[in-house]
């Protein structure tokens, strides 16, 4: 195996098809950019629901004067009902790693804190506001437990779960991570396409090279080993763009836009971009590779 | 050298074999003309000895091969023994005479110190040692066919394998060119080359096989063109 002979032959390959490298190219980084987007949301899922699940917590909300609950029919929770909701509640360890009991004046501050410019505020009493339970569970994704055993029990009047209102949220993440996906699989088709075709022009403009490799009993491998290292390194500028853009993404919008407008929540950070590029990287050469070699295997056949 | 053992050949595309249980003998270092006229079988032969083409049926024996038993990974060795020029010099036209044949010992891996040796010698066998440099458009015809024997003798084959050398040439041209051939069969390689040159036929006093709409129909040590009818 002579390098100097196959890397020159390689390079006279891609200037001769000048064109169609540069297809091939632009299709790969377009791809392989969405493909790194798709991975990047949804490395954006997790660390949402890293940052996210911890925090979350179920409320039981008890009865307070007036509530229309049926289970509320007696009138407000009695101090027997409500201590008989936190014992139950410490008899669920270890599911239950936290209990913590918030009154009605607790809830009343924290209330006017979260609606301090509103003018709502003037209008809740103290009484208004329902005491309750914040249950902060080991296993978030138990919370049917938690609720089966104590929705519907007399002096409780709900069964809050705000886990429910952020899978609403990642629903809505992984339904567009969903779609990059699909566009990305789409393209990566296209590519795997353009380059098929991309190797068959190859092929064609070489015959006459390549009937002569055959004639002079060159090996398979060397006729097509420049033909494989064109497509490969075709791939590769192409992942190489691909990875510039998803670093364009992470540090323009996700660290200049998103970030500085979101801070109460957690975003990717750059070890996730640095685990996609080299998936990025590989993915490319080895598509365009297998690409290659079973058009190879069609076309310059012995 | 190589056997031919009831071999036929049919095509996909036609329905009258293009061989029709051809047997016949080549021994090493023979020089053998295969002549008839166009679609007689002459150039499927020579597609069955470089294993372009698989039989139907029968055996092809080459260089102690079994042809329908060698591996297709085999297949380069063989042809690395094995020289081959055609009618249209197959050269590539931005390579210089010296790269031509030098593109042979490379695609096989020939290092270069062994290249740049050999070369010379096999340019100074055809007679073009003082043109090495030159592009095939700058030779005639004739030199451009020794560049191709150049390239099919490199290696120095046991075989060399001529599909119609002379078509291209004109007969003072031809002459060299057999000259040529018959010089590198007396260095022991043997020749098979088809024809439709009578003079040379003719003039050589070789082994003639004749073939006609797949059969052979006439083969004869020191034999002479002309169809036997």
């Amino acid at each position: 195996m002579r390098a100097s002979f196959v890397s020159s032959e390689v390079g006279a390959g891609l200037r001769r098809n000048l064109t169609m490298t540069f297809a091939v190219v632009i299709t790969v980084a377009v791809s392989l950019a969405l493909f790194g987007v798709s991975l990047l949301v949804r490395a954006q899922v997790t660390t949402m629901q890293d940052f996210w699940y911890d925090k979350v917590e179920v409320s039981i909300f008890l009865c307070a004067r007036g509530s229309d609950a049926p289970s509320c029919a007696s009138g407000a929770v009695t101090a027997a009902q409500r201590d008989q909701i936190r014992a139950d509640l410490e008899s669920l360890r270890p599911l239950v790693e936290e209990v913590y009991y918030e009154s009605k004046t607790e809830a009343f501050e924290r209330f006017r804190e979260q609606f301090a410019n509103s003018p709502i505020v003037e209008n809740v009493t103290e009484e208004a506001l329902p005491e309750s339970f914040r249950v902060k569970l080991a296993d978030p994704t138990q919370y049917d437990v938690v609720a089966s055993a104590f929705a519907g029990r007399p002096g409780i009047e709900q069964v809050n779960d705000q886990r429910k209102v952020l899978d609403q949220f990642f629903r809505l993440l992984n339904g567009l991570q969903a779609i990059a996906l699909l566009i990305a699989i789409v393209m990566l088709v296209v590519t795997v396409l353009l380059i098929v075709n991309t190797m068959r022009v190859a092929a064609f403009s070489r015959r006459r090279e390549t009937g002569i490799m055959r004639l002079v009993g060159a090996s398979n491998f060397y006729i097509q080993l420049p033909f494989l290292l064109e497509a490969a390194v075709a791939a590769a500028l192409g992942a190489g763009l691909a990875i510039i853009s998803l670093v364009a993404v992470k540090s323009f919008v996700i660290d200049g836009v998103l970030a500085p407008s979101f801070q109460f929540t957690a975003f990717v950070g750059w070890d996730a971009v640095l685990a996609i590029a080299p998936i990025l990287l590989l993915t490319g050469i080895a598509l365009a590779s297998l690409a290659a070699f079973f058009t190879l295997r069609k076309y310059l056949r012995v | 050298m190589i056997l031919f053992d009831h071999v036929s050949k049919t095509y996909p595309s036609q329905n009258r074999p293009a061989l029709d249980d051809v047997s016949l003998e080549i021994e090493k270092g023979e020089f053998v003309f295969l002549v008839g006229p166009s679609g007689s079988g002459k150039s499927t032969f020579l597609r069955l000895v470089l294993r372009e083409e698989h039989p139907n049926s029968g055996t092809v024996w080459v260089l102690g091969k079994d042809l329908n038993r060698l591996s297709n990974w085999k297949i380069p060795t063989l042809r690395r023994q094995i020289g081959t020029v055609f009618q249209d010099f197959r050269l590539l036209p931005n390579k210089s005479v010296f790269e031509n044949v030098a593109f042979a010992l490379e695609v096989i891996g020939k290092p270069r110190s062994h290249i740049r040796k050999v070369v010379p010698e096999v340019l100074e066998v055809v007679g073009l040692e003082d043109k090495m440099e030159r592009r095939p458009d700058e030779l005639s015809g004739g030199e451009q066919q020794r560049v191709a024997i150049a390239r099919a003798f490199v290696n120095r084959p046991m075989l060399l394998i001529a599909d119609e050398p002379t078509g291209n040439l004109d007969p003072n041209t031809s002459i060299g060119i057999m000259k040529l051939l018959d010089r590198i069969n007396r260095l022991g390689t043997t020749v098979i080359m088809s024809t439709h040159d009578s003079q040379i036929v003719d003039q050589m006093r070789r082994r003639v096989i004749e073939l006609e709409t797949g059969h052979v129909v006439r083969d004869q040590s020191r034999g002479v063109y002309g169809y036997a009818r």
